[in-house]
């Protein structure tokens, strides 16, 4: 099955990186998620919670303040002005 | 005389303890250096992921935005970019010279230039010449913080946003330090505001298919996002650039005065044992032609 790459990069530093089956996201209009397959997309994020569910590992969950998620061709980079990660898993 | 002899060795000793200190400077700049280019290299995701999401934005709609259009004003700011402290060789002095070139032609285009300055070097400059400065951040030039460029870049936002006759600014240049390699720094200006989207883009052809993007709440909203945080991002990595240019060039021009520093130590060295032969001889014909007049009374 088709997986996500995901990246997540706060200002100073690349926060997580690696694959995953699906990404939820706080977007400004309501949460958003987003599996393999979605249509590109580009979203402004409010205060809220990022949840990753790798291929496989534990699920990561963080809290992250303003920023965007883009998604184009199964490759999802959330950009993110401050992230705090809540369980932080490999995948590194 | 052992007058001399004594100088000599006040001045050795005077530039042995410079040495050690040039010395710390040195290893304490090359130790920093690398934290500073892991910086620069930990930035640059955001910077690219930002980057293309702006291109995205640009070529898949329409839409124009005040950051990307020009604003009608005869002013421009000038943000320039030095160093904290000296120690550092030429780097502050040639990234002031670059600015005055550049406020030079900037008045010289009939605008009138506000003059914002980060880094103690640059505030004090223009403080001693009476040159008014519309915004200053000292403190952490060798290793700048996110939340400064945050702030630099938001003081510098709504100075461009606001209207001319609130004393808007039109354009902003940014003159920071490239940090080509270890021993070339080269002092560069970069137009900052309105916004030039973008470098590394490929223009789409006309029967190229674009990928249907979703702008979620809307491309305008996504736009206004974005691109304050593509300003803060470029600002940010020309802050850390120039930190990691500040500290090759202190590791270099403290390298140098170490050099320096060891040639004077050599040269005294070889002086002050001249005075010493000196005195030893004077001494020797004082014995001998003492001992003579004694012989011969």
């Amino acid at each position: 099955m088709a997986h996500l790459n995901v990246d997540v990069v706060a200002t100073d530093r690349k926060v997580w990186s690696g694959e995953a089956r699906m990404v939820s996201a706080p977007a400004a209009d309501g949460e958003i998620g987003i599996l393999a397959g979605h249509s590109p997309l580009l979203a402004v994020l409010r205060q809220g919670a990022l949840r990753i569910t790798p291929t496989d590992g534990e699920a990561l969950s963080a809290t992250v303040s303003g920023g965007f998620i883009s998604v184009d061709d199964n490759q999802v980079t959330i950009v993110a002005d401050d992230v705090e990660v809540a369980t932080a898993t490999a995948g590194r | 005389m052992a007058g001399s002899q004594r100088v000599y060795k006040q001045r050795i000793k005077s530039t042995q303890s410079l040495k050690k200190m040039f010395r710390a400077q040195e290893l304490i700049a090359a130790s920093r250096i690398g934290k500073a280019r892991a910086r620069t290299a930990a930035a640059s995701p955001y910077a690219r992921a930002l980057t293309r999401a702006v291109s995205a934005v640009a070529s898949h709609t329409n839409v124009t935005h005040p950051l990307t259009s020009p604003q009608e004003s005869t002013r421009a700011a000038v943000l320039v970019i030095a160093s904290d402290r000296g120690m550092a060789g030429a780097y502050s002095a040639s990234i002031l010279r670059e600015a005055e070139r550049l406020i030079a032609r900037l008045t010289g285009e009939g605008k009138q230039v506000s003059l914002y300055a980060s880094g103690r070097r640059a505030i004090t400059y223009f403080r001693f010449r009476g040159r008014e400065l519309a915004g200053s951040w000292a403190e952490g030039s060798d290793s700048p913080e996110s939340s400064t460029a945050a702030d630099i870049s938001s003081t510098l936002l709504e100075a461009f946003l606001a209207p001319d006759s609130e004393g808007g600014v039109g354009e902003l240049h940014v003159v920071h330090t490239q940090f080509v390699n270890m021993v070339t720094q080269r002092p560069r200006v970069v137009r900052m505001l309105p916004l030039e989207v973008v470098e590394g883009v490929s223009v789409p052809g006309e029967d190229d298919v674009l990928p249907l993007y979703d702008f979620e709440p809307s491309p305008e909203a996504v736009l206004d996002a974005l691109l304050p945080r593509y300003v803060r991002s470029r600002i940010f990595s020309c802050l850390l650039e120039s930190a990691a240019s500040e500290l090759a060039a202190r590791q270099r021009a403290m390298h140098t005065a170490v050099d320096n520093a060891e040639d004077l130590i050599r040269t005294y060295t070889r002086l002050a044992n001249q005075a010493r032969q000196a005195d030893i001889t004077q001494e020797i014909s004082e014995i001998v032609s003492g001992a003579d007049a004694l012989a011969s009374a």
